[in-house]
């Protein structure tokens, strides 16, 4: 049974998160081994075992990111764990900037950071980060509708433009992270609103 | 479904309860004196076990066999806990992967101690409801780790007792806030106990209680704000009687029963300075007394920075459940040293609200507990608490780096699959290395077991596909199972767990705990008038070394009488003749320890001790 099955869904990438969320609080009741404290040791076992699909499920379905990420997965035939989907490619048209910004942080790690790089960086980033906020919204929005909208033929372009959108996702969260690290921010700023 | 007790087993006090079938509320059980509170020490005298407030009173007789904050100690490893042990009086040893407390000549884990405790608590609640009661639920604070459920799980079982539950203690009292009508809407749950710090965000909904994020400290609570402040104390004596000390050739911080004195002196201090603004502090040792004033600005000078490590953890639960701090709608005080004013002031600026606290911070988990009692019984169907899991769970990989199967805040139950295979033509075995932590390197990260996968048929390196599910049940704890795909045989695990005990090791504790029973009531009793006697003789004798000269040679003679007496009775069986001649000793000391209270300087309290003024707790692990 696969994340949209447990829901009882369609594969498809408009989820309301609202309805999401009631279904799963219904579910809950159903599956959660507090209400089955008293039953056989089967019974159990196989409420134990269900509560914890369906809370699988939900993490991932709730998240429109992670959400895609399953589906790519899914669509492939590959292993459905959780995490990334795709490996981290840069944009084109970012390889120069990029270029430069791994200098700076080579040249940070072996000897800190001038005043001047520390700005130049922290622009960088916020740069950055846009980039990376746009490319969920992205995801998120027109492609995950595309997906949805699209005939059968038409569902390989669209999913080959996701996997390009995560790939770019991912590669900008590693330098967003490295940058914050060398920065010395922390990482919050890009976590995940998911609620 | 039998009856299931809710325990909150704390750091400084733990308490029992239940619901109440007429009202359907959650109450706490006192025990036979009425008292909800049972502090969380254990006394292992050479006559027998003491538990509660009457191991409480040993702490300053018998500081080396009274063990008292044994929390901090469950599932830990001695690794974790060597740099706050000289801070202990009883001396804790290094063992297999769990340390082991010296208790004279007696070896004991810390599941053995706080099974004292459950049992105890098992005990006051057999004797309310008059029936045995074998099923509880146990509190944990949320950020408790694989080994600390465990340790915690162990006690249970020790204690004789079936744990149904591990539930986590923020998520506890939101249930009890729950049944008060708490509103729908995301709260926050700050939980400062006495060695503990938990914060949790739930959204309560259609009576789903669902944790967001967790994130807190096991090694934050009260008992570190006492640790500062006696710290400070012992600093100031140093200086304020340096002749005394020198001449008497005191070694006040090695030794075990002056610092227990200066420690319950602290911690009562600040209890005080929750509700007044400044205290008086009064020390009697053998050579002088100490006395000083302490106001609440001193107190928050020390605890500050204390204090301010409780407020990353709110940052990292908020920022890990998607939430600013708008949009919570309200926050709740759970636990003793949110009595602290400045504990309420930093939680009201971090959130932006005056936190609250309707239900009595001491008692709300207990309470919490019984509900997810009731719930488990299937007294309880409109509520369901769905918690998290508080730590990523991975297993080490190739560089010691640590691959995340399960990241924190996943909801519980939850599992994971990863597959295994070989390296090496021919090889049957694989290992593995389970670590719970947020750091990238497995030797930063809590080491949970190492698994050994056997019984793989001999084939090609690279051929064996053997999959593993790791799965955390909604105890917060994990259980792995694998099985080789290729031959569908499920490969027979080894685990060998980092700490904690054996099955072996849980059951001879059970057997043993039988033959070092807690002392029965009558024992009990006696041991207890012996000792209330040997203290009021301790204070006699320095009594009349001090204050001697201040009374007339008849007053003296009939305090001696009394004395003497006293002792005669001490050393006999009859408990109410002790108890007779203690009172007598204790009156005809009294003009005595007036004519001291007068002549000492600045009001110094006289001939009682500052422990035996705070000696009924009145809050809960604060």
């Amino acid at each position: 049974m696969n994340h949209f099955e447990v829901f009882g869904l369609e594969r498809r990438l408009g989820i309301d998160a609202a309805a999401l969320q009631r279904r799963f609080y219904e579910l809950s009741r159903r599956y959660h081994p507090d209400f089955h404290a008293s039953t056989s040791p089967e019974d159990q076992a196989q409420a134990l075992a269900a509560s914890a699909r369906l809370n699988a499920a939900y993490r991932t379905l709730r998240d429109p990111i992670a959400r895609i990420d399953y589906l790519v997965r899914l669509e492939e035939g590959r292993e459905t764990k959780e995490g990334a989907s795709e490996k981290p490619k840069a944009p084109p048209e970012l390889l120069e900037e990029m270029f430069e910004i791994q200098e700076a942080l080579a040249e940070a790690r072996a000897g800190g950071l001038d005043e001047d790089t520390r700005r130049t960086l922290t622009e960088q980033r916020g740069r950055l980060l846009a980039r990376h906020h746009e490319e969920e919204a992205r995801l998120a929005g027109p492609l995950s509708a595309a997906w949805d909208r699209a005939a059968a033929e038409a569902r390989p372009t669209v999913l080959a433009e996701c996997k390009a959108a995560l790939a770019t996702r991912a590669y900008l969260r590693t330098v967003i992270d490295d940058l914050g690290q060398a920065l010395g921010e922390g990482d919050e700023i890009v976590a995940h609103h998911r609620h | 479904m039998s009856r299931i007790i809710g325990i909150d087993l704390g750091t400084t006090n733990s308490l029992v309860a239940y619901v109440d079938d007429a009202t359907r509320l959650p109450r706490i059980i006192p025990d036979s004196e009425g008292r909800g509170l049972l502090p969380s020490v254990v006394a292992f005298a050479p006559d027998g076990i003491l538990v509660g407030d009457a191991a409480r009173r040993q702490l300053v007789r018998r500081p080396q066999s009274t063990v008292y904050s044994v929390k901090r100690f469950m599932g830990r490893d001695y690794e974790d806990v060597k740099d706050e042990l000289r801070y202990f009086p009883f001396k804790i040893q290094p063992g297999e992967g769990i340390v082991s407390i010296d208790v004279g000549g007696r070896q004991v884990t810390p599941p053995e101690v706080s099974a004292v405790v459950l049992k105890a608590l098992k005990e006051r609640a057999e004797a309310f409801f008059k029936e045995p009661v074998e099923k509880a639920v146990i509190t944990v604070p949320a950020y408790f780790n694989d080994s600390q459920r465990q340790a915690t799980r162990d006690a249970g079982r020790i204690a004789g007792l079936d744990v149904v539950r591990i539930v986590n203690e923020p998520t506890a009292a939101s249930l009890a806030y729950g049944l008060h009508r708490l509103s729908e809407g995301v709260i926050a749950v700050f939980d400062l106990g006495g060695g503990t710090f938990d914060v949790s965000i739930l959204r309560v909904k259609d009576g789903i209680f669902e944790v967001l994020a967790t994130n807190g400290n096991t090694h934050l609570g009260g008992d570190d704000f006492d640790r500062v402040i006696m710290l400070w104390l012992l600093e100031d004596i140093q200086c304020c009687h340096h002749e005394e000390i020198v001449r008497s050739g005191l070694d006040l911080a090695r030794d075990g029963e002056a610092m227990q004195e200066l420690r319950l002196a602290a911690e009562a201090a600040k209890i005080r300075l929750s509700t007044e603004e400044r205290t008086q502090l009064t020390i009697p040792f053998a050579e002088f007394t100490y006395h000083r004033e302490i106001t609440r600005a001193d107190l928050e000078r020390l605890i500050e920075s204390l204090v301010s490590k409780t407020l990353p953890p709110c940052r990292r639960a908020l920022a890990d459940a998607g939430l600013g701090r708008e949009q919570i709608d309200q926050v709740v005080l759970v636990g003793g040293s949110t009595r602290v004013p400045l504990v309420r002031r930093r939680v009201e600026e971090l959130f932006g609200r005056p936190p609250h606290s309707h239900l009595n911070p001491d008692e709300v988990v207990a309470l919490g507990a019984a509900v997810q009692a009731q719930i488990l019984a299937g007294g309880i169907t409109d509520m369901l608490l769905l918690d998290v899991t508080p730590l990523s769970l991975g297993i080490e990989t190739l560089g010691g780096i640590v691959s995340v199967l399960i990241p924190r805040n996943t909801t519980i139950p939850t599992s994971a699959r990863e597959m295994f295979t070989t390296s090496i033509d021919g090889q049957t075995v694989v290992d593995m290395h389970v670590l719970q932590g947020e750091r990238e390197l497995a030797k930063d990260c809590r080491s949970l077991a190492r698994f050994e996968l056997r019984g793989i048929d001999p084939m090609p390196a690279g051929l064996p596909k053997i999959e593993v599910t790791f799965l955390i049940d909604a105890n917060g704890i994990l259980q792995v199972t694998a099985r080789e795909l290729r031959t569908a045989k499920a490969a027979s695990i080894e685990v060998k767990p980092s700490y904690g005990l054996s099955e072996t090791d849980v059951e001879r504790m059970v057997e043993e705990s039988f033959q070092y029973a807690e002392a029965d009531v009558n024992a009990r009793l006696l041991i207890e008038a012996r000792n209330e006697a040997e203290t009021v003789l301790t204070h006699v004798r320095r009594a009349l070394t001090q204050g001697g000269p201040l009374v007339g040679e008849a007053e003296r003679r009939a305090i001696t009488t009394a004395r003497e007496e006293l002792e005669r009775a001490r050393a006999g069986q009859d408990r109410d003749l002790i108890r007779e001649k203690t009172t007598a000793l204790n009156h005809a000391t009294e003009h005595l320890a007036e004519l001291m209270m007068d002549a000492a300087l600045k009001g110094a309290l006289g001939s009682r001790r500052a422990t035996e003024i705070m000696e009924s707790p009145s809050s809960k692990d604060q």
